[in-house]
């Protein structure tokens, strides 16, 4: 199996899924290359993206595998010859062979930045870390299944809270990936649930690592 | 920190439409260009880059050193929403700037129901929506496009029209007006100027008058200003322009496949159809140069798809030699080939099987009348054997599923052609159980109707509109006589018809309706989440203008028509001639059989047509 990491940036945080799934397919023919096609009706170029990201937010570490119709591809050159044709923000990183199924994807790393217009309020860093650092964080999800109340605590592995600017404060988390999941935007969620007085203006997301179950960088 | 712009992107649907980024869009340094553009598509992102005349255009102006052209589309509701309670002004996808910080504003202007676009659009810019409130000579605003045939609704917002296709002219106009700022003229210098240029209508040198009963007394040109504005043509379509390497939409848009434009203008006359009539002359590109154009737009695209768009793509002479070829380039390549509008005569099973390799699509028809009385009347040529005898084809083939558009309220229509709609889909259903090589998937037959909208530039053009409760009431007598399980029948909502109509053929006392209709907040007429007729009613009740007085009215003969200004090459004298055809059921003969001497054809530099 063949797979790209990729990164998804600037404008780009607002292609969904599907758009990205559709972008592939067509910079690969784009590319002269062939990949190979679902069968029936209407065939489809088969590409596969790895924890879809919701709208949004951004990421350094995107996983796409692929599998080729005649079985072979200049992997070193591959890179290059996509990002001629991706629109900006798509940016393919590396080309390789993985035998690595994507169900060990376990932890990503992400960051939160909470954007204050006026300035982060005093007391904030004190008050966040003490929420992430209790017994549980329960919060009603609203998703596809209807609503739903989850304990995020614990899909957090690891927290850290620092100031990057007068205005803004990070939060960076390692949370499971999978099965299930911690979407980073509950964070923001649970934020607001819990401390209204300390709810940012403005949350930017980023994913920045993938990893294994024994915390190693998922390739 | 994150600004306003991307703030907001993070709380409506699709934001990735409001962005750009698109492979191929063109961004040039802003501080070395003389004219920016800002090319507008009164419509959402999905539907706009769907449009081939966009994307020519596009590439047109971009072709031009010193012009910078970015597209800009209307905003969904949520939005609009968003971006009036933020203040931020509509902007340009390629630069981010504000729309009205360009030198000019154009506007493709397709279809009747995305006025209220316009005006929305300018309004979200912040740009003042009347002509005469823009005094300088920066933002110019201008529109082209088939609804441009009749601009007289349009003509207090804008301040020119191009008319007909602007590959050439375009630029022409771009010129002089990098021209007048150049020499420092003003606007209304500019507009004289440009009023020189072929094709070129400026409307505030047109003075209307009316009589009494409300209908034009006369049509005044002032400071020089041509009587006749007669529609631009490209001559040579081979070597004209054509985006192969155009942008690739990065989110999904409605047609999201490479188009193929085959030849300009129709050979077949169908007497309602306004495209026929306003794209004439005919002329053709050489199946070299398509299938030159086909590779390297998909190459270019990455696309899975390619269709070969025309008014009536079986009327092109070297089908059988493109697709040969077209199939021999997608078929390996796993390319699906399609082609839409192909007529029931020469709809030959062998081109049908071809096709068929490469997926299966629906079999459309357009008979538009039930009976042939009246298809004769309209000139639409095409017999009930013909649709039956490809449908037979079809089903032995394993075809299941039939599309039908028919319309109601065309003139001449009775009880009786109405009914034959329904006769027609028994019919059909016969020859399926008679030929369907599979039955047991069963048939399906989707059936519909559209409201009649007499249009400009048709021999229909004096004609009335049948009233919407008439409309209703052959619509219920279709739904009686229909009484297969297989056929599902839908109409269209007789409200947006009526609109569409008064917009097809109304003068410049609808500027106040529209402006009028804008204020009460009525926009995305096109959308039914968004179209409100009650508005518009309120709208002409505070112009005081009565929308029947152009649609059910009908004009008379010899009344001076609102868009006489302008021509499109084929003759009045043409149009009154087949409307007297048509009063007597007789058909008219395709191009090729013999040319009618409509008068298209002495706009073409030869002198022919390219039939
Ligand atoms: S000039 Fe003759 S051939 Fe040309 S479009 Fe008119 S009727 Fe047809």
């Amino acid at each position: 199996m063949f797979r790209l990491l990729f990164e998804k940036t600037d404008d780009a945080v607002y292609l969904s899924h599907l758009d990205l799934m559709r972008i592939f397919q067509r910079a690969f023919r784009r590319a002269d290359i062939l990949i190979w096609h679902s069968q029936g009706f209407s065939p489809r170029a088969y590409v596969s993206i790895a924890l879809p990201l919701s709208v949004g937010v951004s990421s350094r570490c995107e996983i796409l595998d692929f599998e080729i119709e005649d079985g072979s591809a200049d992997l070193q050159a591959l890179p290059e010859r996509l990002n001629r044709t991706l629109p900006k923000g798509v940016r393919v990183l590396h080309a390789y062979e993985s035998a690595v199924k994507v169900k060990h994807l376990a932890y990503l790393k992400a960051s939160v930045t909470l954007e204050y217009d006026a300035g982060i309020p005093s007391g904030a860093v004190a008050a966040i870390t003490s929420l992430f650092a209790g017994e549980s964080v329960r919060i009603v999800k609203h998703g596809k299944k209807g609503e739903q109340e989850v304990d995020l605590r614990p899909l957090i592995r690891e927290l850290t809270l620092c100031p990057v600017s007068e205005q803004e404060l990070c939060i960076t988390a390692i949370v499971s990936a999978q099965n299930p999941g911690l979407n980073p935007q509950l964070l923001v969620q649970a934020i607001e649930a819990y401390l209204p007085s300390f709810r940012a203006d403005f949350a930017r997301i980023e994913r920045l690592e993938i990893f294994d179950e024994a915390m190693e960088v998922f390739r | 920190m994150t600004d306003q712009i991307h703030r907001i992107l993070q709380h409506v649907q699709k934001p990735a439409r409001y962005v750009g980024g698109e492979y191929n869009q063109i961004v040039k340094p802003r501080q070395e260009q003389d004219v920016r553009v800002a090319f507008c598509f009164p419509d959402t992102y999905e539907i706009g880059m769907s449009n081939i005349g966009m994307r020519i255009l596009y590439g047109v102006m971009n072709g031009m050193d010193g012009v910078w052209c970015e597209r800009v589309f209307a905003p969904w509701g949520d939005m609009e929403e968003q971006m009036r309670s933020h203040a931020l002004p509509l902007w340009a996808l390629e630069s981010h700037d504000p729309v009205k910080d360009f030198d000019m504003i154009a506007f493709t202007i397709g279809y009747e129901m995305c006025y209220s676009n316009i005006l929305n659009m300018l309004d979200l810019a912040g740009v003042p929506l009347l002509s005469s409130e823009r005094t300088e000579l920066q933002p110019i605003v201008f529109g082209g496009g088939i609804c441009t045939v009749n601009p007289e609704p349009l003509a207090d917002f804008f301040d020119f029209f191009s008319l007909g296709e602007g590959e050439e002219s375009t630029v022409e106009i771009l010129n002089c007006y990098r021209n007048a700022k150049k020499q420092g003229l003003d606007k209304q210098a500019f507009l004289r100027e440009l009023s020189h240029v072929p094709g070129v209508y400026v409307p505030s040198l047109y003075t209307h008058t009316y009589h009494s009963d409300g209908t034009i007394a006369a049509i005044t040109p002032a400071e020089g200003a041509p009587a006749l504005v007669q529609k631009r043509i490209v001559d040579d379509l081979d070597h004209a322009y054509y985006p192969t390497k155009g942008i690739v939409p990065s989110t999904e848009i409605v047609h999201d496949r490479s188009n193929l434009e085959l030849f300009r203008g129709c050979i077949r006359g169908c007497r309602f159809c306004q495209a026929g009539f306003c794209y004439r002359p005919i002329r053709s590109k050489s199946p070299e140069v398509l299938v030159r154009q086909a590779m390297e737009s998909l190459e270019d695209s990455g696309n899975s798809e390619i269709t070969l768009a025309s008014l009536s793509t079986s009327d092109y002479r070297g089908l059988p030699e493109l697709t040969d070829r077209l199939l021999d380039y997608c078929e390996p390549r796993k390319i699906n080939l399609s082609l839409p509008s192909l007529r029931a005569d020469n709809f030959s099973r062998e081109l049908m099987l071809k096709v068929q390799k490469v997926r299966k699509s629906g079999l459309t028809f357009a008979p538009e009348a039930g009976t042939q009385r009246l298809r004769d009347a309209i000139n639409k040529n095409v017999t009930e054997e013909e649709i039956l005898s490809t449908c037979a084809t079809a089903f032995s083939g394993g075809w299941n599923n039939v599309k039908l558009y028919f319309m109601l309220g065309l003139p001449t229509e009775t009880d009786e052609d109405v009914i034959g709609i329904a006769r027609l889909a028994e019919k059909i259903h016969h020859v399926w159980r008679e030929t369907a090589s599979n039955r047991k998937r069963g048939l399906s037959i989707n059936l519909a109707t559209a409201y009649f909208v007499p249009k400009p530039f048709t021999p229909f053009q004096w004609e009335a509109q049948i009233t919407p409760q008439e409309y209703l009431r052959r619509v219920h007598l279709l739904q009686e006589n229909l009484h297969l399980k297989c056929v599902d029948y839908r109409y269209h909502e007789s409200n947006l018809s009526e609109l569409e109509a008064v917009m097809a053929r109304g003068d410049r006392r609808i500027g106040k309706v529209l402006l009028e209709a804008h204020r009460l907040g009525c926009r995305l007429d096109g959308w039914d989440e968004y179209f409100r007729y009650d508005l518009w009613q309120e709208a002409f009740r505070r112009a005081d203008v009565d929308p029947a007085f152009y649609t059910t009215r009908g004009f008379a003969d010899d009344e001076i028509l609102p868009w006489q200004t302008i021509g499109v090459g084929v003759s009045i004298g043409f149009f009154r001639r087949e409307r007297e055809k048509a009063y007597r059921n007789e058909t008219t003969p395709d191009c090729r059989t013999q040319c009618s001497a409509c008068g298209a054809k002495c706009l073409s530099a030869g002198g022919v047509c390219d039939v």
